[in-house]
């Protein structure tokens, strides 16, 4: 029966519209056993909707959805054995933690020496025993949600389906709490999908990220390629802080691609596993704010380009530095006027504002996009 | 800081003073009058027909020993918790239907529920016999389709008298079942559906539940609206489907005796008080608060 190989989840085709409106658009999405994926993407661009029609709370408008391999599109909400955890907790506020930790249980005919036990287990889990006998509001917001984490996971679902769990949380709490997630996930090694707006959340949990926009699926692949290689400049510009300049392709250099881009700078941009773009394409280069190395002199190095700019202004965020720049050409460098960002570590101390420093970047930072089409 | 500034500076007047309106109004057009009645209750009618002031409790003896008072006093608490069951049982469904339904009709199902609010109650009243009259609706319909021959007497019996209240008390409840309904998370209901419950399962786990309190309020309104009426029994009941406020008024109206009248409404009020008390009591405001959280 729970073939490793077997995909928890599975969605081919599915779209939801409502009335006129696509609010997911012909998504292929699969979940394999075990792992942790995460819909990332900002509010409104269809997380919720899809997470809703793998609970079978919402029926998809086209597609199949297939959980352990079998198709569920007929199977109503309550014989789907999937685990739901609210950002609002959701518990049921007139029942003990025994009681909201029980409840499906209590759907399953489990014997109730059986319901003690596995309801007691489910709360060491969630590090919380001795709550069963208070009702939610007597716990604090964080308890309530590991209870509501309980609740979804003593009927052994056969995946996880969470929905910003986190959001509701102050900031310190919500790592904690995103460690602990991470933590019972591993230990139950459930299929588990992850829905938030947060980045950071995505980044440090999930093993598959899923960046979606306007009810596409933009990317997806593990977060570190997510993140260094972002597929579309919406990708770089929702992750993390990303410069992004058109340009256009002029020829190789070393195993790298030249790049001019449209204010004149040359950049050399690695390949990757994409074929040679031929010259005079139109691209857009796509640098990581963190990936420009600012410095004092002239340094150069193989396989880097090199800038001059202008500390327009400082953001000093404590062990870093944001830095907005404007390229000065100087230096026979031609590209003149371009607005940048960069992200350092600070060394000492910040380049202050009105200096000029010189910006490195290595090609291998560097990603290719098509040209202006893909928005 | 001594004892005395700190306590001057804890005294704050402008929760009075803004009460006071309210506090004045309640006083002069509520407490006092009442102190009116309790104060007639003890005169005494002679058999010329005037009063005579004193303190007697003969009108406080009759009431409360005559089984004519008692009987009708239960007869009307049978009947405002009939016509209150039925209106918790006919006035879930659309309350449900209000509450769940898309936003953009809720205001208008809401501004319906109201529009009866606009007829005076005695004229809704009324109405039914104009529906269920001798030559009402109902029996020109039947004898036009040759049903019957001679008209059905419908009307005057205890069954139009609560039928009449549940049509005044319906709104009421309806209103009260609503607010509770709409208070409730959605997601509760979801989360119990994806725990393994039926929709009905849900409902009766989560949803019935959770919405006792509105239940509870429509409920113990509608009891005492219904309780307190003299005006659907006078209009729809029988001599024999009198209810206590009928009493009351008879005496007052109708034999003038006032101290007698005075005495019978303090003991309708003082049994609707109790209720109310013990309501709140058990299901007190804040109870009902911190079920819904
Ligand atoms: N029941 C509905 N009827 C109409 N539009 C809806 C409905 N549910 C969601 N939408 C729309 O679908 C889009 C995606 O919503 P959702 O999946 O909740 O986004 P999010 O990514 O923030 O979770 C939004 O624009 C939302 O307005
Ligand atoms: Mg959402």
């Amino acid at each position: 029966m729970t073939d490793a190989n077997q995909n928890a989840v599975e969605l081919r085709d599915v779209e939801k519209r409502f009335a006129e409106f696509v609010a997911v658009r012909k998504t292929d999405l699969t979940v394999p056993e075990g792992s942790f994926v995460t819909l990332l993407g900002p509010s409104g661009c269809g997380k919720t909707t899809t997470l809703r029609m793998i609970a079978g709370l919402l029926d998809p408008t086209e597609g199949d959805i297939r959980i352990k391999g079998k198709s569920v599109t007929e199977v109503p909400i309550h014989k789907r054995n999937l685990g739901l955890v609210f950002q609002n907790y959701a518990l049921f506020p007139h029942k003990s933690v025994f009681d909201n930790v029980a409840f499906g249980l209590k759907y399953r005919d489990v014997p109730r020496d059986e319901v003690k036990r596995r309801v007691k287990d489910a709360l060491q889990l969630v590090q919380l025993p001795h709550v069963e006998d208070r009702r939610p509001n007597q716990l604090s917001g964080g308890q309530q949600q590991r209870i509501a984490l309980a609740r979804a996971i003593v009927i052994q679902p056969d995946v996880l389906l969470l929905d910003e769990p986190l959001s509701a949380l102050d900031a310190n709490l919500r790592e904690e709490m995103r460690v602990e997630l991470k933590r019972i996930q591993r230990e139950l090694g459930i299929a588990t999908v992850f829905v938030t707006h947060d980045q950071s959340e995505a980044l440090a949990m999930s093993d598959t990220l899923v960046v979606m926009n306007s009810g596409w699926v933009e990317q997806m692949g593990p977060p570190d390629l997510v993140y260094n290689e972002p597929a579309s400049a919406f990708v770089a510009d929702f992750l993390g802080h990303s410069n992004i300049l058109p340009g256009r392709v002029a020829g190789e250099e070393g195993g790298f691609v030249k790049v001019i881009t449209d204010a004149g700078a040359t950049i050399l941009c690695h390949t990757r596993d994409r074929a040679g773009r031929p010259e005079g394409e139109r691209v857009r280069l796509v640098m990581r704010a963190e990936r420009l190395l600012l410095a004092d002199r002239h340094d150069p190095a193989p396989g880097t380009s090199l800038m001059t700019a202008r500390v327009k202004t400082v953001d000093y965020l404590g062990q870093s530095a944001r830095y907005f720049l404007t390229t000065t050409g100087a230096d026979g460098d031609p590209g003149a006027g371009v607005e940048l960002q960069a992200i350092n570590p600070i060394d000492r101390a910040p380049f202050p504002e009105g200096s000029e420093v010189w910006i490195r970047v290595r090609g291998d930072d560097c990603v290719l996009l098509d040209g202006d089409a893909d928005a | 800081m001594t004892a005395s500034a700190s306590e001057a500076q804890t005294f704050d007047r402008r929760p009075w003073l803004l009460l006071s309106p309210a506090l004045v109004s309640v006083l002069l057009l509520l407490v006092i009058p009442t102190l009116f009645i309790v104060v007639y209750s003890f005169w005494l009618r002679t058999a010329v027909g005037a009063e005579q002031v004193g303190f007697f409790l003969d009108n406080w003896e009759e009431v409360l020993t005559d089984s004519f008072y008692h009987d009708i006093l239960f007869q009307t608490l049978r009947i405002a918790a009939i016509s209150t069951i039925i209106c918790a049982v006919v006035g879930y469904i659309p309350a449900y239907f209000i509450a769940y339904t898309p936003t953009r009709h809720k205001t208008l199902l809401l501004l319906l529920l109201m529009l009866p609010f606009w007829v005076s109650y005695i004229i809704r009243t009324m109405s039914w016999i104009n529906i269920l009259g001798v030559s009402g609706a109902v029996n020109s319909t039947l004898m036009a389709l040759g049903i019957i021959t001679e008209p059905i007497q419908m009307l005057y019996n205890e069954a139009t008298v609560i039928l009449g209240l549940v049509h005044f008390l319906l709104p009421f409840m309806i209103l009260n079942i609503y607010v509770s309904l709409d208070g409730i998370d959605r997601s509760l209901a979801d989360a119990a559906r994806s725990l393994g419950c039926t929709g009905w399962q849900a409902f009766r786990e989560v949803t019935l539940p959770l919405s006792v309190p509105g239940l509870a309020a429509g409920a113990l309104l509608c009891f005492v609206l219904g309780a307190g009426t003299y005006i659907t029994p006078m209009v729809l009941g029988g001599p024999r489907n009198a209810m206590f406020a009928n009493l009351v008024y008879e005496a007052i109206v109708t034999q003038l005796n006032w101290p007698l009248g005075s005495a019978l409404s303090l003991l309708l009020l003082a049994l609707l008080g109790t209720l109310v008390m013990v309501y709140s009591r058990f299901l007190g405001i804040d109870q009902i608060a911190k079920s819904f959280r």
